[in-house]
């Protein structure tokens, strides 16, 4: 790997290495930027360091504490927030979903939350784009939206997704195997995936088309630095500008200068980063005059039906949502704004027990009884949109981390069509799980998934970027990650990222071709 | 309490699977650890120490095990070493400071229903007390912890972390355990691999 020395001023100092950073690190250095990108944990080597052990592999995840309240406090860690290079696509459970278009225009077209300044076409060829580069595993005909063309075949349907394939059928909705980034044939050095349902505690056989086993390697074959366990603090900036980055790394500070500095850690990480770097010429933070930094946080509603099956379900094995259905996301027949997505489930032990503990306060001979239940359950969970509120927000706390940096504080209150949609949802997943045989049915609460927190837009009053993710305040600032997103959509969030991070390393090297050199380098 | 739970894989144990490719190297040494260093009581005193203990027998009664799993020392583990799950509460105190406090709640919860402390009362009593707890029907001062959440989110949470995640939790159940690099071919319903638990015992279908 090329390694540059910290006062060499680079190109682009990329602070996060996931699903935003990962992917621009790649394209700009193919590109041909000179490229160093900041990641505050590891680099794994999976088929070495990987576990087949839940308690283990929580070191995949961001397990310092966020600071959580408001009237629907958020959980962080294994829920939404990884801590490696290649980010949380390292612990993600591959579902490979796009958008609905009219989403991108959810004001003018659907009438709630705003618009993104980006149109559909020019989303969906970047879906296309880093679909191929991830191998998705799709079906030859998906039933939503504009036709697509995954690269590789479909899986076989695990246990677990044919009962949301019966109940679907029953209920006279579509449903569709899941488009999955684990590859179903031997690409490079991935071999086909194995079924071993591991996939949220990080794969140990590198099927999982993760940013780590995708971008990353290009990345670094273009000639980008990879600098891990590395923790930024702080964006310096001098004359309206920033200057680079101040880092911890093998118990010191240290300060890469850089001529442009993209934020890509992420929802709670890049609005406490540009937060804790304000000063005397900003001082409400970086890139903060119209006060949006770490405002409109949104999650996914993540509620789930679980019920008890008569045959063995055996839901560990595969990857945990082999089925989906999109039905409410294109039917605008319902009682709520915005859409949800559902899936199969197949959640590993301690997963599932920790979800009857904390939902249903079981315990005693009650939960080993009910956990005995294991290999015959099977369950739907939502992916369900939340509206943008700018009272949903990320700010600092009082308290420092290790390093010394204020903790992130977050507040979280769901809004009554959060309600609605929750509501209708769990209504029909109980339906449709009844209706493919189960019993027992038992619902839980949850959210998953981050979005928005520093989202782009059209005017510098209510946003904090423009749509090619440069920062309205500070012009060699920018920011590429899933805290851009206006809105969350009914799905889960990994595609959208990486499809804008692609896009906007496309605008970068056009920005940069044009010479404007107060923009990106030329 | 001596009520016996129903189990539908009787015999079957995923560590049979140490020496096949069901297991890999990176498997084989955490689970060697867990297996054989125990560690000892760091974080929690003398004086705390039955009360975590009585604690996690009510949370999870093993008392079917010869040779139940050390839940204790490893929640007292995870506090000494100060391992977090990325996310506090607004409203809860650091877990160190959030486990004494409701260890002491529960002794006056334990006091104010008759008893010298809670590690003292009977097993059924502890459940009701714990009951009890989950469903606010409070009667001693919790001093600001929200006691449900305390019970069910850094309690219950950590033990069945501990409880599912070892090979006894996972054998009990019926969970095929560690797997890679060989996963699993059978993802039929009612299908099971030769290196899965075969078909359960159930009481009523299948």
């Amino acid at each position: 790997m090329r390694q540059f020395p910290d006062r060499e001023e680079v190109d682009f100092a990329i602070v996060g290495a996931g699903c935003g950073g990962g992917v621009l690190a790649a394209k700009l250095a193919e590109a041909g930027f000179s490229v160093v990108a900041f990641d505050a944990g590891p680099f794994w080597r999976p088929l070495s360091d990987f576990a087949s052990d839940e308690r283990e592999q929580e070191k995949l995840y961001w397990l310092d504490p966020r600071i959580s309240g408001g009237d629907d406090p958020l959980e962080f860690g294994q829920n939404n927030s990884g801590r490696a290079v290649g980010g949380s696509s390292v612990h993600f459970q591959m579902v490979a979903l796009r958008f609905r278009p009219d989403w991108f225009a959810a004001r003018s077209r659907l009438g709630y939350a705003v618009d993104w300044p980006v149109d559909w076409r020019t989303m969906w060829r970047y879906y296309d784009e880093v679909e191929r580069a991830c191998a998705i595993s799709g079906p030859a005909n998906y039933p939503w939206g504009p036709k697509r063309r995954y690269p590789y075949r479909a899986h076989e349907v695990n246990a677990a997704g044919q009962v949301l394939a019966r109940g679907a059928e029953a209920m006279g909705v579509p449903w569709a195997p899941t488009p999955l980034a684990t590859v179903s044939a031997p690409r490079g050095k991935s071999p086909p995936c194995v079924y071993r349902g591991m996939c949220k505690i990080g794969c140990s056989t590198n099927a999982k088309q993760s940013v780590l086993i995708t971008y990353i390697p290009r990345a670094l074959d273009a000639g980008a630095e990879i600098r891990d366990s590395a923790m930024v603090g702080r964006i310096e900036t001098e004359n309206g500008r920033a200057t680079g980055v101040e880092y911890h790394r093998d118990g010191q500070w240290r300060f890469q200068r850089a001529r442009n500095v993209v934020c890509a850690g992420y929802s709670i990480e890049t609005p406490r980063l540009l937060l804790n770097s304000a000063n005397g010429a900003h001082p409400h933070g970086l890139a903060n005059s119209s006060g949006t930094v770490g405002r409109y946080l949104m999650a996914h509603l993540n509620d789930a039906v679980w019920g008890v099956m008569d045959e063995e379900i055996r839901w560990y094995k595969g990857p945990p949502s082999m089925a989906c259905c999109e039905h409410w996301n294109y039917t605008d027949d319902k009682d709520f704004d915005g859409g949800y997505s559902f899936m199969s489930q197949g959640p590993l032990p301690t997963d599932f027990a920790r979800t009857l503990v904390t939902n249903e306060g079981v315990f005693g001979h009650d939960l080993r009884r009910q956990m005995t239940l294991y290999n015959r359950m099977a369950g739907l969970k939502m992916v369900g949109e939340t509206m943008p509120q700018a009272s949903n927000r990320v700010t600092l706390a009082e308290e420092r981390d290790d390093f010394g940096l204020p903790r992130a504080r977050v507040a979280f209150s769901h809004c009554d069509n959060d309600r609605r949609m929750q509501r209708h949802a769990r209504d029909f997943m109980g339906r449709m799980l009844k209706a493919a045989g189960g019993r027992d049915l038992l619902e839980t609460g949850a959210t998953a998934h981050l979005m928005g927190g520093c989202r782009m837009g059209d005017d510098p009053e209510t946003s904090v970027t423009d749509s090619d993710g440069r920062t309205w305040d500070i012009p060699n600032l920018w920011i590429c990650d899933g805290s851009l997103m206006p809105t969350a959509g009914g799905v889960n969030p990994s595609m959208t990222i990486m499809a804008n991070a692609a896009r906007i390393a496309d605008r970068i090297g056009a920005l940069a071709a044009q010479h404007e050199p107060e923009r990106a380098h030329g | 309490m001596s009520e016996t739970v129903h189990r539908p894989y009787p015999g079957w144990n995923v560590l049979e699977k140490w020496d096949s490719p069901s297991f890999n190297d990176a498997t084989r040494e955490v689970l060697r650890k867990r297996l054989q260093e125990v560690p000892a009581r760091r974080f929690f005193t003398a004086g705390e120490w039955p009360a975590v203990e009585a604690l996690c027998d009510t949370v999870l009664p093993q008392d079917d095990r010869a040779d139940p799993v050390p839940l204790a020392n490893w929640i007292d583990a995870t506090l000494h070493e100060g391992r977090g799950n990325g996310t506090r509460r607004a409203d809860m105190p650091a877990p160190p400071e959030a486990w004494r406090l409701g260890l002491a709640a529960l002794d006056a919860e334990a006091r104010a229903r008759g008893a010298a402390d809670f590690a003292l009362l009977g097993a059924d009593a502890r459940a009701a007390l714990l009951r009890d707890v989950d469903a606010g029907r409070l009667r001693a001062d919790w001093q600001g912890l929200p006691a449900r959440r305390f019970l069910r989110n850094l309690v219950m949470a950590e033990v069945v972390a501990i409880y599912y995640s070892h090979p006894a939790g996972q054998s009990e159940i019926g969970f095929g355990g560690p797997a890679s690099p060989r996963g699993y071919v059978r993802l039929q319903p009612g299908r099971a691999d030769p290196w899965e638990a075969p078909p359960g015992a159930w009481e009523d279908t299948p």
